[in-house]
């Protein structure tokens, strides 16, 4: 059987031009970039050159880039940093919105019980940050501001250049995730105001273990490895050569061909979305403009995520959920409880996440096969019965 | 290595005991949607045997296929010997199931009792 892989907001398969740009950095360009003789130095152009494409496609300057091993390690560092910043200046404050990745909402737990007060912004049914509310938040003691570019369960783009002007206009430091961004929209930190951004390679085909932090000038970022000078004392270890090689050169790919492509994305995922709207008592999750192009994530009543992954994946199809028993814990996705699905709902999610060869062929497919597995799952679920005699009252 | 054996993934599939039973002699739901899973288990007893049982479940593949097997452990069972049903036993019998989903066998277990303790209350009314 086909298989259709639609989850590209959890990773995304290696270019085949990123996969040809590293491999002579596993075998005769093996160098460390630490080196004084030739194989050493040749490594090192090729990470700089890397930085500099990278830097190029943020509109950055290649100073700005530190390597990091992916997005997590971005996000806590970019934190740290502007928590030591604000510890030394007596600014405790951090503003952050509720549906951050963990990456981000983990360390916040860490410093608040080091002291920092931390406000988790409400991003409302649309999964959109209310750029007065974020306003009215900021306090004298305002350390950093962290929302992410786009959240990786419902899609939603955030006002990024907004924000940022919000935040250079009062003078706190902002910092974005841009984890599910990079590569797929397009990015200025300039123009945004974007004071520090992270990315990971492998959500825009690039290897896994390979991400970086883009930090504006002047900002000192705080090591989280300490050891070696590499990358000027910021991140200690042997760089992971190949890795960001093939990163730049993923990148530098997605960044080409983003355009023409997310016009093919898009009318895929409205196609998909008008598709599964025709179940009934369903819901998109997240705002229908204001959203990634491959981003579709809908719950439906009466059945559970992990139930509905598995039959899936039995036709073919790769799709994640939020449901409790996909998260690892007893409680369902906090993005969808940020935006206010209740717990009996959040439980029936379906994220799908369509990559560039995506076919209007296969769209139709996956429609066919989510009705046809809903139904299932409603047939004997005691939940759907409920709804369906009375006893209980449908909330979608 | 899956995530769940293939014993699990076939009654997942393939549920055994599927339905309802309209003139249950004992009816029995346990677990809440909050939660993510709700079984529900009709019984029919004869001469303190159970004759059949069928299942409704909302919730992952081990709730299903934990509610799949409890039914096929006591069905044309004595009442008595179905009382004694345990999580561990539906656990085995599905080739075990990964520790977190534990809770789902227990909730099985519960289910049945559930059925169980309504086909007593209600017989002991009548008698």
């Amino acid at each position: 059987m086909k298989r259709i892989y639609a989850d590209n907001a959890a990773t995304t398969p290696l270019s085949p031009t990123a996969l040809e740009a590293m491999l002579p950095y596993f075998r005769e360009q093996f160098g460390n970039p630490s080196s004084f003789y030739r194989e050493g130095q040749l490594a090192k152009s090729a990470m700089e050159e890397a930085r500099i494409k990278i830097a190029s496609c943020i509109g950055a300057d290649y100073k700005q880039i530190t390597f990091t091993s992916g997005g997590s390690e971005a996000d806590n560092q970019a934190h740290i940093t502007a928590a030591a910043l604000g510890r030394s200046q007596g600014q405790m404050h951090i503003i952050s919105t509720a549906f951050e990745h963990h990456a981000i909402l983990h360390p916040l737990k860490a410093l608040e019980k080091e002291g920092f007060r931390v406000t988790l912004l409400d991003v409302h049914e649309n999964g959109i940050v209310d750029v007065a509310e974020l306003e009215e938040a900021i306090g004298e003691d305002t350390c950093l501001v962290s929302v992410m570019f786009a959240n990786n369960e419902i899609g939603t783009i955030q006002p990024i250049a907004e924000i940022g002007a919000v935040c250079r206009k009062h003078g706190v430091l902002f910092h974005t995730d841009a984890v599910q961004a990079v590569g797929h929209l397009e990015i200025d930190v300039e123009r945004m105001c974007i004071d520090m951004l992270s990315a990971s390679a492998h959500k825009f085909h690039g290897p896994k273990g390979s991400g970086f932090l883009y930090a504006r000038k002047g900002i000192r970022l705080r090591p989280l490895i300490a050891g070696g000078a590499q990358e000027k004392s910021k991140r200690a270890g042997t760089e992971n050569v190949a890795g960001i090689v093939g990163m730049a050169a993923a990148l530098t790919e997605s960044n080409a061909r983003m355009c023409e492509q997310n016009k093919h994305i898009a009318a895929c995922r409205d196609a998909l979305i008008a598709g599964l709207e025709t179940i009934e008592h369903c819901a998109l999750n997240g705002d229908r403009e204001q959203r990634l192009p491959s981003n579709v994530s809908f719950c439906f009543e009466g059945i559970e995520g992990e139930s509905l992954l598995l039959l899936l994946d039995d036709k073919g199809i790769c799709a994640s959920s939020g449901s409790a028993c996909t998260s690892g814990s007893l409680d369902p996705s906090h993005v969808l409880m940020a935006i206010g699905r209740v717990h009996d709902v959040a439980h029936g999610s379906l994220r799908l996440t369509l990559g560039e060869d995506i076919t209007k062929e296969e769209v139709d497919y996956i429609v066919q096969a989510v009705k046809e597995v809903v139904e299932r799952l409603r047939s004997f679920s005691p939940v759907w019965r409920d709804l369906c005699t009375g006893k209980a009252k449908h909330l979608l | 290595m899956a995530l769940y054996s293939e014993k699990v993934m076939d009654h997942f599939r393939n549920p055994r005991n599927l339905g309802v039973i309209e003139d249950a002699d004992g009816v029995g739901e346990v677990g809440n949607a909050k939660c993510g899973d709700i079984m529900k288990m009709y019984l029919k007893i004869e001469d303190d045997t159970i004759q059949d049982v069928k299942f409704e479940t909302f919730g992952c593949a081990s709730a299903i296929a934990s509610s799949s097997m409890a039914t096929e452990l006591i069905k044309g069972q004595p009442v008595s010997k179905a009382m004694e049903l345990t999580n561990q036993a539906v656990a085995e019998a599905l080739d075990g199931l990964p520790d977190y989903k534990l809770h789902c066998s227990v909730l099985a277990e519960e289910a049945i009792k559930s059925a169980l303790e309504d086909y007593e209350s209600k017989k002991n009314k009548t008698e």
